[in-house]
């Protein structure tokens, strides 16, 4: 059809015919698609679900239960709702009599390609970050994926503090990426040697998403406990 | 309903023409985008490959069916919409069945909309053949580029990883070949599988493009 | 035709008298290296010894069995394959196991020669292609360095050479402590990168600073090049312009900062850039024909390497300096052509 001369046109396909046929393609395709969609909501929404659990589970073990909670300068509620303005979503994990475990929030910041997304486990009584788990990077590997799997990077993050500051508006030591053998206080983090953009993303990424969360969650961690 | 001045295909002659003669990557060099991102692994490059096929299929059974309806000045608008359809389609589908998968993938799924095998397929064999044929023939295209999909995603894995779908082939001591995993890499293998196919052609004289029983042997 | 062995010089006047063919080159140019690497073998010993051959004999192999394949006539005469890899092995960490150099063997003949057409044609330095290739696959190997002159380096041979193929050598930081006391593991170029710490000048002419295979032996490489020069079988301009102006660069920064940036010798005695400036740079394939055209080439190379040395990711930058300048060289030869006597501005 291509390889016709375009000299010799057909007649003249009119305008209704040709919206006739739109049509009845969208409709096809629209009925397909809300099908499609119906069939299959379900399943996605377990799935994400089942990988949130699966990631949150991982950093705060010994949790049976979840639930997602929305932080703003108006106070903490759950995620269920309208999402508040300024709001940093968290998400807190309970045992099985229901006692609050922890807290666990996403981080990211650029590392040597792309973002690379961690979740961060933080423990409301001590005021530290207790592990993180990366969820996605497009770091080099053998280099950088070491923030996955290096046992001494993973232990700067044991007990990282992040206590606020007197006036409760920031954290009272920022987190802080330092050179590989150099870490001297407890908000340092102790980077991979080889590894420094990466291990730097994470410190940068803890940083930025502690600084925001912990002054709008720490005074309402009533609000966890009483659900 | 064949174009006039081409002998006529038998039917395994048409399934076949996209598995070996027509092979989209490695004898068209078409769809090098997903086939260069996506190749890290053996299961990324496979999903690909059925995920492409399923909408070659469909797309080209739709577009053979309505073939007589659809004016000339609308035909690629009513493809585009019509591939669109199944490449959310699919995009859904994959995030029912693995969430993992899904995200290793990224957002080369929704580009299956723009692999230009797809709309080749549609404008030039679906829109004039019958439904079975276009059907089949868009089969052939799919399969020949998922097993060509494959045969980059398997040695990109073992070279830079050491394993194959996931198992590991050589112990805990391999040195992976990171450079393979990485964009770089994906050229390498693929331009040794041109240059490997290339020099079987040109081996043996017989096996010219003119002369599609020859893809048996090796399909 | 008869085959005349008169070469045309493609260069603008003084043109050489004599004929000088490809292979006549080729083989001083490997003379000339040949003392290079006989002192890499006296810092390093056997294995040292094993990786030069293990390169050479993997590029001569891949350059035959290469032109087997295509059908065309052995090349193995010219002494292109051999330079390229005894280069290749210099510009080694001389720990790197013996299956990885031949994989870089088999990369700087296949990807970086043949691939092209071969001699003449290649538009990269084939011996910088197979250590670019092996530095994006194996980035660990490649930066793992040992002592030189430790005690027992005729007597065996450093533990990582003979690691089995396809599998991760093992990790010689403790071996390498106990060989020579005091060893830190990084190269001259690393310990000022992250440490501030000047490596003094006589560790490079000595041999002593950690580097590749055949980067640390200044002297030797400068009285090759000088040699080479002398006979005109390398164009003196290209050293001289890449060392000039990464000395001119590096005395800029160190003026703005004495504290924080070396000193213009230190930069050009560290890391590869003496090999590769009188080396590799030089390749005839792969640099300008015009004598401005070589002195751009040169000063891009030179700026290049300081920049990635100071501002980059990586510690050293010769390598990716010089394949920028290769892929530089037909546009730098299309503006530097010299105007016909007698022609006009503007007018072709």
């Amino acid at each position: 059809m291509a390889d016709m001369p375009i000299a010799a046109p057909g007649p003249q396909t009119s305008s209704a015919a040709m919206i006739r046929t739109l049509g009845l393609v969208a409709t096809v395709c629209g009925i397909l698609l809300v099908l499609t969609y119906q069939g299959t909501l379900e399943a996605i929404t377990a799935n994400k679900r089942i990988a949130l659990e699966r990631a949150v589970f991982k950093v705060l073990p010994g949790a049976a239960g979840m639930r997602e909670f929305y932080a703003s300068p108006a106070g903490v509620v759950p995620a269920a709702g309208p999402v508040p303005e300024g709001a940093v979503k968290f998400y807190a994990t309970y045992d099985k009599a229901g006692a609050l475990t922890g807290v666990a929030a996403e981080a990211a910041a650029v590392g040597y390609a792309d973002f690379v997304r961690i979740l961060y486990a933080y423990d409301p009584a001590r005021q530290v970050i207790t592990g993180i788990g990366v969820v996605s990077h497009r770091e080099t590997p053998g280099i950088g994926d070491k923030i996955l799997t290096d046992k001494a990077f993973l232990a700067n993050f044991a007990a990282l503090d992040v206590r606020l500051a007197e006036d409760m508006k920031g954290l009272a030591h920022a987190v802080k990426t330092v050179k590989h053998g150099s870490k001297q206080s407890p908000w340092e983090i102790d980077a991979i040697s080889g590894a420094t953009v990466t291990s730097k993303a994470v410190g940068r990424g803890i940083n930025d998403s502690a600084q925001r969360l912990l002054p709008l969650l720490v005074p309402n961690l009533d609000k966890l406990r009483s659900p | 309903m064949a174009i006039p001045g081409q002998k006529e295909l038998t039917a395994l002659e048409n399934f076949m023409e996209g598995v070996w003669k027509q092979n989209p990557i490695f004898v068209m060099v078409l769809g090098m985008c997903p086939t260069l991102a996506v190749t890290v692994s053996a299961v990324n490059a496979l999903a690909m490959g059925v995920a492409t096929t399923f909408v070659l299929v469909c797309s080209a059974l739709l577009v053979s069916l309505m073939r007589r309806i659809v004016p000339k000045e609308v035909r690629i608008a009513t493809y585009i919409v019509i591939i669109a359809t199944f490449v959310t389609i699919v995009d859904y589908l994959i995030a029912a069945i693995s969430l993992a998968l899904y995200e290793a993938l990224g957002a080369f799924i929704q580009l299956i909309v723009v692999n230009c095998i797809i709309l080749g397929r549609a404008e030039a064999h679906a829109s004039k053949h019958p439904p079975a044929w276009a059907a089949s023939n868009a089969l052939g295209m799919g399969i020949g580029f998922a097993v060509a999909l494959f045969a980059l995603g398997a040695v990109r894995e073992i070279l830079g990883a050491g394993k194959l779908f996931g198992i590991a082939l050589f112990g805990p001591d391999f040195q992976p070949w990171v450079v393979m995993v990485l964009p770089p890499g994906g050229f390498f293998v693929l331009g040794m599988w041109l240059l490997l196919f290339n020099w079987l052609r040109t081996r043996s004289p017989a096996a010219g493009a003119m002369k599609p029983v020859e893809g048996h042997g090796h399909g | 035709m008869t085959k005349s062995n008169f070469q045309l010089e493609l260069r603008t006047s003084p043109h050489v008298k004599r004929g000088v063919s490809v292979e006549r080159i080729m083989l001083h140019v490997v003379l000339a290296l040949l003392p290079v690497a006989a002192f890499s073998v006296f810092q390093y010993g056997l294995s040292a010894l094993a990786l030069l051959l293990t390169t050479t004999a993997t590029c001569l192999l891949a350059e035959r069995g290469i032109n087997r394949m295509a059908g065309r006539e052995s090349t193995l005469g010219d002494w292109s394959a051999a330079i390229t890899g005894l280069l290749l092995g210099l510009t080694l960490p001389p720990s790197f196991p013996l299956w990885m150099a031949a994989v870089a063997g088999l990369a700087a003949i296949g990807l970086g020669k043949a691939l092209f057409g071969g001699i003449g044609f290649n538009v990269f330095n084939p011996a910088l292609v197979g250590r670019a290739f092996v530095q994006a696959a194996f980035p660990v190997a490649i930066t793992t360095w040992v002592p030189a002159f430790s005690a027992e380096r005729f007597m065996g041979f450093i533990p990582t050479t003979f690691t089995a193929p396809l599998m991760t050598p093992p990790d010689i930081t403790a071996w390498a402590k106990q060989a020579v006391d005091g060893f830190t593991g990084a190269t001259p170029l690393a310990r000022w990168k992250f440490e501030t710490y000047f490596t003094p000048a006589q560790d490079f002419i000595s041999g002593a600073a950690t580097a590749s295979a055949g980067e640390s032996t200044a002297v030797l490489i400068l009285l090759g090049g000088l040699y080479l020069a002398a006979r005109r079988f390398l164009d003196w301009r290209i050293p001289v312009a890449v060392l000039g102006s990464a000395a001119l660069v590096a005395w800029a920064f160190q003026l703005y900062d004495p504290a924080r940036y070396p000193e213009p010798l230190f930069v050009i005695l560290s890391g590869g850039l003496m090999l590769g400036a009188v080396f590799m740079a030089t390749d005839m394939a792969t640099s300008p024909v015009t004598p401005k055209g070589v002195w751009i080439y040169g000063a891009l190379i030179g700026v290049v390497t300081v920049m990635i040395r100071y501002f980059g990711g990586l510690t050293e930058g010769v390598m990716y300096a010089i394949l920028i300048g290769n892929a530089c060289v037909p546009l730098i030869d299309q503006y530097t052509q010299p105007r016909v006597f007698g022609a006009q501005r503007g007018k072709a």
